[in-house]
């Protein structure tokens, strides 16, 4: 019934063109405002990202031995550092590298995880085992770890630690792609393509890509939250941004010396982690509510 | 340009058959042995020929004409004797590119489940596009016309509206009729109708039938109609022919084998027609079920059935004998010819 009933809105959505179909996304909004929550946490995330050298205050690199470790005010709303830079300045630039490396991350591992999880899928045999035993293997080590040897063995910068949490992403998405594309081949209108004489990639291009998008795509924004916290905890143990580059996570670490006396310092770049992860989680949930009726009808 | 296949398939200047098979066996191994799906299936569809293939489910119907065209799991199946001309050429000596020309351009398929055969992701013209442009090389505004046009002939009223349209915007019939286009929009030489009401209402049954039928008739093309309703299938074809566990039982023109079924099985598939049968009287039901291909009894298949089986029914398999205007594969025919027996006894 849940399936009847969303399927005729679809339709009419479909049928009056843009305006009505805003109001349908927005109808599905506002039956969950956390995934509301969500988009705005991550519309203003983007906002920072695009807009920093026009929010931040001060430039966040320069110095002013005069104001070292200043409390919040009005002039440094988040306080300053050890050597007087505006903290709240270096966490609105520091959303460039964090969030800019957890969106790449998730990028670069959905990429490579779907082409080699339908390429396992359609060649099937030994190799699709080899392959997928490959994965098994990183899939059973823990992410943390395992993201840490990999940034430690490439050298600690912030495009290593970007590779080394792709690598340890990839698993997940070649699993998924490939699950989907073993399931959409037994689909009517996969073996009917077939007969009218597609050629296997037109059918991976068209038939099987669009129809296995949707799991994809919400596995990737509820990874999206931990993979900001992972690249922040790369940071924070010194294997992704270098200083004096402004990124979350090793703004918490440095901060970490001075957490008894000066409080702030470490708790608002924690806190820019938290709300980012959170709203990233928090949007990936409406967004399989919305892709998926069956769930979202409550 | 548009051209017909059958034109390009013409290299003696007259019409070669659409589709011969020529005492087919098929088998898939399988970890328990190989079920034996097909044996010895002769069946030739000539040019502008429309025929039916009756039988009941897992009788072979499908796997036959997927063998045809190659569709079966590579691997997975095993052709043990016979051969296959599909417009005079073996689909098993082509490659894998050259049996993608083949299909959709010189054979195309309709299924019975136009539910679930059109991709739900894309809009029907461009699925229709697809098609099109994959077997000719025409621009884009062209292979839209020609859409339109084809849909236009399945009495779509509005193309405009329809190739906008995504599947699930469409009901079962619509469907049925945009994959008809489909089938028909590169003017194939042959086209299988794999059951293709069978998931339809009764009510556009008719129509669907009809308008596959009167585009077949009208570009010449062959049509071989699967079913397991023999009702269905007699209005339709010029000739049938009736398979029971991976073997032909009967084949011949459609009245022929219908106003003087030779054949057990043929007899008593008329009989369960519900058609047939006077109002409140009960319907009624061939006994025992259809033999186990894996493991099947020797001599007949229909033997454990069939009423009328004797010793001999035991010994072998009866092979294809002439009978009243078609032919048939029953030791028990009284018109199985003397010259027909002495050869298959020298075997």
């Amino acid at each position: 019934m849940m399936s009847v009933a969303s399927s005729t809105t679809q339709s009419v959505a479909a049928a009056a063109g843009w305006k009505s179909r805003l109001h349908f996304f927005w109808y599905l909004t506002r039956r969950s405002p956390l995934t509301l929550v969500g988009a705005v946490i991550i519309l203003m995330v983007i906002v920072m990202i695009v807009a920093a050298p026009l929010i931040a205050p001060y430039n966040p690199d320069k110095l002013m031995l005069s104001a070292r470790l200043q409390p919040p005010s009005a002039l440094h709303w988040f306080g300053t550092d050890e050597v007087g830079r505006d903290l709240f300045s270096r966490i609105i630039y520091g959303s460039r590298a964090s969030c800019v490396a957890a969106f790449m991350i998730v990028l670069i591992s959905v990429s490579i995880g779907v082409v080699i999880g339908c390429m396992s899928a359609i060649l099937g045999g030994r190799i699709d085992t080899a392959i997928m035993r490959l994965m098994d293997v990183i899939m059973a080590l823990p992410a943390l770890v395992l993201a840490m040897a990999l940034a430690a063995a490439l050298g600690p910068s912030l495009v290593n630690s970007m590779l080394a949490v792709a690598m340890v992403r990839i698993p997940a998405y070649v699993r998924l792609a490939r699950g989907q594309t073993l399931s959409l081949r037994e689909r009517v209108f996969v073996k009917a393509a077939r007969t009218f004489g597609a050629s296997p990639l037109y059918i991976l291009r068209w038939h099987v890509l669009p129809n296995a998008m949707s799991p994809i795509i919400v596995q990737a924004t509820l990874d999206l939250g931990g993979i900001v916290l992972i690249a922040a905890a790369l940071s924070f143990i010194g294997l992704g941004a270098q200083p004096p580059t402004s990124e979350w996570g090793a703004l918490v670490s440095t901060g970490r010396n001075y957490i008894l006396d000066q409080w702030w310092y470490c708790t608002f770049p924690g806190l820019a982690i938290l709300i980012t992860a959170m709203g990233c989680n928090l949007l990936g949930d409406g967004i399989r509510d919305m892709l998926d009726p069956r769930l979202g009808g409550r | 340009m548009m051209v017909a296949a059958s034109e390009i398939l013409k290299p003696t200047g007259q019409k070669p058959a659409a589709l011969t098979i020529d005492g087919l066996s098929l088998e898939f191994p399988t970890y328990a042995g190989a079920i034996k799906a097909l044996d010895d299936v002769t069946i030739e569809i000539g040019a502008s020929e429309i025929v039916g293939l009756v039988g009941e489910s897992g009788c072979g119907k499908s796997v036959t004409t997927m063998a045809a065209t190659r569709l079966l799991p590579e691997g997975r199946y095993r052709v043990t004797a016979g051969s296959i001309r599909l417009f005079g050429r073996d689909p098993f000596a082509m490659d894998e590119t050259e049996l993608q020309d083949v299909r959709g351009k010189l054979v195309s398929t309709i299924f019975q489940e136009p539910m679930s055969a059109l991709n739900p992701t894309i809009r029907i013209g461009r699925q229709l596009v697809g098609v099109i442009q994959r077997h000719e090389a025409v621009s884009e505004a062209e292979a839209e016309r020609t859409a339109r046009g084809i849909l236009k002939d399945m009495l779509i009223a509005e193309p405009e509206r329809i190739m906008r349209a995504y599947p699930f915007e469409l009901s079962g019939g619509m469907r049925q009729r945009v994959l008809i286009a489909m089938a028909f929009s590169c003017n194939p030489g042959l086209i299988i109708a794999d059951e293709p009401t069978t998931a339809l209402d009764v009510t556009v049954q008719a129509v669907i039938l009809r308008l596959i039928l009167d585009r077949a008739k009208r570009t010449g093309t062959s049509v071989v109609f699967i079913s397991h309703n023999i009702a269905v299938v007699s209005q339709l074809c010029d000739r049938l022919y009736v398979m029971y566990a991976g073997r032909i039982v009967e084949s011949g023109p459609t009245r022929a084998v219908l106003e003087a079924p030779q054949h057990p099985y043929t007899q008593a598939l008329l009989r369960c027609l519900p058609e047939r049968v006077e109002p409140k009287a009960e319907l009624e039901a061939i006994p025992g079920t259809v033999p186990n291909l894996l493991d099947p009894p020797p001599g007949c298949f229909y033997r454990p059935r069939c009423p009328e089986a004797n010793d001999q029914c035991f010994a072998k398999p009866p092979s294809m004998a002439p009978a009243p205007d078609h032919i048939v594969a029953c030791w028990r025919r009284e018109t199985i010819q003397p010259s027909i027996k002495a050869s298959e006894a020298t075997q």
